[in-house]
């Protein structure tokens, strides 16, 4: 008590520039920090120490220092390229459909019509559903070329049945995931929606500003924020998307569904190849980065301005 | 000021004929889970239908759906309330004391979910089976609270972000603790934004499949392993799986609209605005 | 708190009340399959007999094999017993991670079991998981189509007959598909299926030097006659379609014919779930050049994890679970055209059996026929005629599975699929040093 009121003063004097200062953030940031790094660093640490390994689990007597061997490996197999392109492919693809839809979704919702809280629930519905239920469901009762609803709906139409996961697999898995993402951005962008200023959007249709110029010029930026923080969320989920992968296409046909994540899984957990298993790890990690330091330039623009 | 009602009604229509698109699947699943296994996938899709229970019955007979869903309730809620118990500290002092290294330390936080589960469930595996974690609640709350830390710290952080500072300061010129700001003064004034994050938290703990499934055994599992085992076994499953999906689903997706309209106000104030 | 506290009082309940009968409480992991919940919802009636209380893990298949595979290996210690495969017993065997499994006692009968089950679950000449229930592969058809169209099928058909049959059954406008087979890449999807495939053909996955034998002509053969006959008489999307799909496909009235797993007639005989099922017939699996290897062998078997502590009540759930008695008992509960087939020569002595299950005495025959430990027309270094019993196989059958669904799909030609699988191939083998 009697410390904190002789630092009173000096505080005060500072004002809101010497924010900061005095406070020791150390004890505030260390549990999650120390819970984080610990979180981090185990697997880390033992990924880099089995990626230097010949270790499969199967082969539990066969295990010895290999020095570089399992990068050589992964690294001169043509797959991860592959891989890596997918995994770009499928991420941007997802982010680019749900920030799209989820601000047309957004602004649709943000309209006044009969019945909008419920409606609004239907459209958030996708995001409580558990990933690998959600393959199951757009496999089998969506997708299937024969027994399918969307089959169905075509050949009813004439235009015969589409061969989703045959002829399309990408497209498919895309459909799949930004199916259960899309929501989670229209819910984030919606509402942000609300925050928007009416006046602003009055005073924007006073001055003659059409509908297309008040979504470009008034809500677009006002969207930014919001999109910036689906964007960075969303991409941490989507690069480890790996369910709707197993159960569709597993991987294929030929290597086209295949993502990093899903290359990771065939060493990891069907070859229980460990050492090359945690090389393709170490080389997502360091991928992943390369992402979070590209990501963190755009997230530091938006938070500077608010 | 008002707007037409025909405007008005063309929105409804345009609204609904989007939003019933969009929830579709799970509505064909919820049908789905009314048919017998032969109508399930009958050709054409059968729109009307004798709905059966028969589904539902074997679900709980099968499988003691009440165990898996107090799992899933343990974990959910227990993860995200460690989570927010050591997320508000540090949030709090990102938020309101910002170094130099803070924003360099968040971005650090919210890499350390980019490494894929799959690459170290064998390393994790056997710290677990160390530490006696495996098939144990107390492991996969620690999990999931790992997991979810660096999406409820951000959270936290951008709520607290716009909470004027100089209400903080005001406390502490009349010689509050930073402690005590936090507990009496922030917690309240965050408590929308609080409240979202945690329901956030929940719904992607609720629906953690891969280390639900891969550390549990016969105490521990939560309703993602309750799912595994209704899921493409030998024979038609389709209507079997619906019903027990419908049961997985449910209720996260009440308990998710029933707090919808606090989850918006929550981030309104927060994040997005 | 409370909850420890409440389990303490019942510990204590217990203990104060049965001081005698120290429950043993075993944790078992199994598939979803039909079969094994019968087992599960049965097993009320062990924990009655004996007093052990049972724990069920029920996963389907790919996340049980994953979730023991993972426990047995870091000797995690989650389960007392482990539904595995024909394909891990003989492994895991090798690596000491299962105990033998020979001593059940007097009235198990052992010699009753069929001896390829036996085989493929032993290593060095001792049992190491006893066979659930077993399965090998064969052709399914039907006959009201075959009659209408004045065909008649031979009670083993060669892969010719077989792709003329297709031709003409192929009616994809009455929404009728002359053929179904595995698309799905895996090691026990499609190429499940197609290792036989190519068994028959005279090709196999390995010389006797390791080396993989992916672009030799047999497997070029055997490839091009699968993709050509797919595209031509096949469903569409039929890179997605496994076990299941299959039997969907078949039960809705969409397959004319179908060479998948022997379990198949179980439920396509049962007209609970199939509306046809008075017009099924079957067929041993088609042959190409050789007999070697035309039908495949699987067993689900129960086994115990070596460094089990509970190994006196895991033996008497073993003996339980797959005795003659327990499929009397599943004969009185469910019929027997659904108890555990492929694994006792009592079940289809049994004239019940043969009178319930017409499908009975071909699916023994194909059993017989099977031969794991020859799988091929020439030697091999490996046993397994579906797969290859090394750890390293579900890894290449994956890849290689899905590089031929690359094929099926049409993005690249049969010949450069096969040259990229045996590019991969070779690299795995040399990986895990089978190659010098």
């Amino acid at each position: 008590m009697s410390q904190a009121t002789t630092a009173a003063p000096g505080a005060a004097a500072r004002g809101r520039a010497g924010r900061g200062r005095k406070v020791n953030t150390f004890p505030l940031l260390a549990p999650s920090v120390a819970a984080l790094l610990v979180w981090m660093i185990v697997p880390l640490v033992l990924t880099l120490w089995y990626s230097l390994q010949r270790y499969n689990l199967l082969y539990p007597e066969r295990r010895g220092f290999v020095g570089l061997q399992n990068y050589v490996y992964i690294l001169s197999d043509s797959t991860l390229q592959t891989a890596i392109l997918n995994t770009i492919v499928l991420t941007g693809a997802v982010l680019l459909l749900s920030v799209v839809f989820g601000t047309l979704l957004a602004v649709l919702l943000n309209q006044e019509f009969w019945g909008q809280n419920l409606a609004r629930v239907l459209v958030i519905a996708p995001f409580f559903v558990m990933p690998p239920v959600a393959a199951l469901i757009w496999k089998t009762m969506m997708m299937n070329p024969i027994q399918g609803v969307i089959a169905w709906v075509t050949q009813s139409l004439g235009l015969g049945a589409i061969s989703w996961f045959q002829n399309w697999p990408m497209l498919s898995i895309i459909i799949i995931v930004a199916w259960q993402w899309i929501p989670f951005a229209t819910l984030i962008l919606l509402t942000a929606m609300q925050s928007l200023d009416h006046e602003q959007m009055e005073a924007a249709r006073m001055d003659g500003a059409g509908a297309i110029s008040r979504f470009r010029y008034v809500v677009i930026p006002h969207l930014s924020r919001p999109i910036t923080i689906v964007i960075m969320m969303e991409t941490i989920f989507l690069l480890s998307v790996f369910a709707e992968i197993l159960v569709t296409t597993s991987g294929g046909p030929g290597h086209a569904t295949t993502t990093l994540t899903y290359l990771i899984y065939i060493r990891a957990l069907l070859s229980f190849n460990i050492g090359g298993a945690s090389a393709a790890g170490v080389i997502a990690i360091v991928l992943a980065n390369i992402v979070a330091v590209f990501l963190m330039r755009i997230v530091a623009g938006t938070l500077e301005r608010r | 000021m008002k707007k037409s009602n025909g405007r008005k009604f063309a929105y409804t229509v345009l609204a609904w004929v989007v939003a019933l698109l969009v929830f579709f699947p799970i509505l064909w699943m919820l049908l789905t889970a009314f048919k017998t296994e032969k109508q399930a996938v009958e050709v054409p899709p059968l729109l009307f239908f004798h709905p059966t229970l028969a589904n539902f019955a074997v679900a709980n007979s099968r499988e003691n759906y009440l165990h898996f869903a107090a799992n899933s309730v343990i974990v959910a809620f227990g993860s995200t309330a460690l989570a927010l118990m050591i997320a508000l500290p540090a949030a709090y002092a990102m938020a309101f004391f910002p170094g130099r290294r803070t924003k360099d330390l968040l971005m650090w936080m919210l890499s350390t979910k980019m490494l894929p589960p799959v690459g170290v469930l064998v390393p994790i595996y056997i710290i677990f089976q160390r530490l006696g974690l495996l098939d144990t609640r107390a492991g996969l709350v620690l999990i999931d609270t790992l997991m979810n830390l660096p999406i409820v710290v951000w959270m936290l952080f951008s709520f607290f972000r716009d909470i004027p500072g100089d209400i903080l300061e005001a406390a502490r010129m009349d010689g509050v603790t930073p402690r005590q700001q936090m507990v009496h003064l922030l917690v309240p004034l965050a408590l929308p934004g609080i409240a979202s994050t945690a329901l956030l938290a929940i719904i992607l703990s609720w629906n953690e499949a891969f280390w639900s499934i891969n550390l549990t055994a016969a105490h521990a599992g939560t309703l993602a392993a309750y799912i595994a085992s209704f899921s493409s076994p030998e024979g038609l499953f389709w209507a079997k799986l619906s019903a027990a999906s419908v049961l997985t689903v449910a209720p996260i997706m009440v308990f998710g609209s029933l707090t919808q309209r606090q989850m918006v106000r929550g981030l309104t104030f927060g994040a997005v605005k | 708190m409370i909850r420890y506290t409440l389990a303490a009082a019942g510990m204590a309940a217990l203990v104060g009340f049965a001081p005698s009968a120290r429950a043993v409480t075993l944790t078992i992991a199994t598939v979803n399959n039909g079969n094994m919940i019968q087992m599960q919802k049965l097993s009320p009636q062990f924990t009655k007999e004996t007093g052990i209380k049972l724990n069920w893990v029920v996963l389907e298949e790919n996340v049980l094999r994953q979730r023991v595979t993972t426990d047995i290996a870091t000797h995690g210690g989650s389960f007392d017993i482990l539904t595995i495969g024909a394909y891990e017993a003989p492994l895991w065997a090798q690596r000491g991670w299962i105990k033998p499994v020979d001593n059940l006692g007097a009235a198990y009968d052992y010699g009753d079991l069929l001896p390829p089950m036996k085989a493929s679950l032993s290593y060095k000449g001792k049992l190491y998981a006893v066979p659930f229930y077993g399965e090998s592969s064969f052709l399914m058809y039907r006959t009201d189509l075959f009659k209408k169209a004045g065909l008649t099928m031979p009670a083993q058909p060669t892969y010719a007959q077989v792709a003329s049959f297709a031709d003409k059954l192929n009616n994809p406008k009455a929404g009728v598909y002359g053929i179904c087979l595995r698309g799905k890449p895996g090691w026990g999807e499609n190429m499940a299926y197609l290792s036989t495939l190519v068994n028959t053909m005279g090709g196999a996955w390995f010389n006797m030097k390791w080396q993989p034998q992916l672009d030799s002509a047999a497997w070029q053969k055997a490839i091009t006659f699968y993709v050509d006959l797919m595209k031509k008489d096949g469903p569409p999307d039929a890179t997605s379609n496994g076990f299941n799909a299959n039997l969907t496909l078949f039960e809705g009235g969409k397959c004319a014919m179908w060479i998948d797993a022997t379990v198949a007639a179980g439920f396509l005989y049962d007209p609970k779930s199939d509306k046809y099922a008075a017009d099924v017939g079957v067929a041993r699996a088609p042959v190409g050049v050789t007999p070697h290897g035309a039908s495949w062998l699987w067993a689900w078997a129960l086994a115990i994890p070596s460094s089990s502590k509970k190994v006196a009540a895991a033996d008497k759930f073993l003996a339980w679970a797959t005795s003659k008695s327990y499929i009397q008992l599943v004969a009185k509960n469910y019929g027997w055209v659904q108890v555990p087939p492929g694994t006792r020569k009592s079940t289809y002595a049994n004239p019940a059996y043969q009178k319930a299950a017409p499908f009975a005495a071909t699916v023994l025959k194909v059993i017989d026929s099977a031969d794991p430990l020859h799988p091929t027309m020439s030697p091999v270094p490996y046993t397994g005629i579906q797969f290859v019993a090394i750890p390293e196989f579900q890894g290449i059958g994956t890849e290689v599975g899905q590089e031929i669904a690359a094929a099926l799909a049409g993005r690249e030609s049969v010949a450069a699929a096969l040259k990229k699988a045996q590019a991969a191939t070779v690299r795995t083998m040399t990986e895990a040093g089978y190659i010098k």
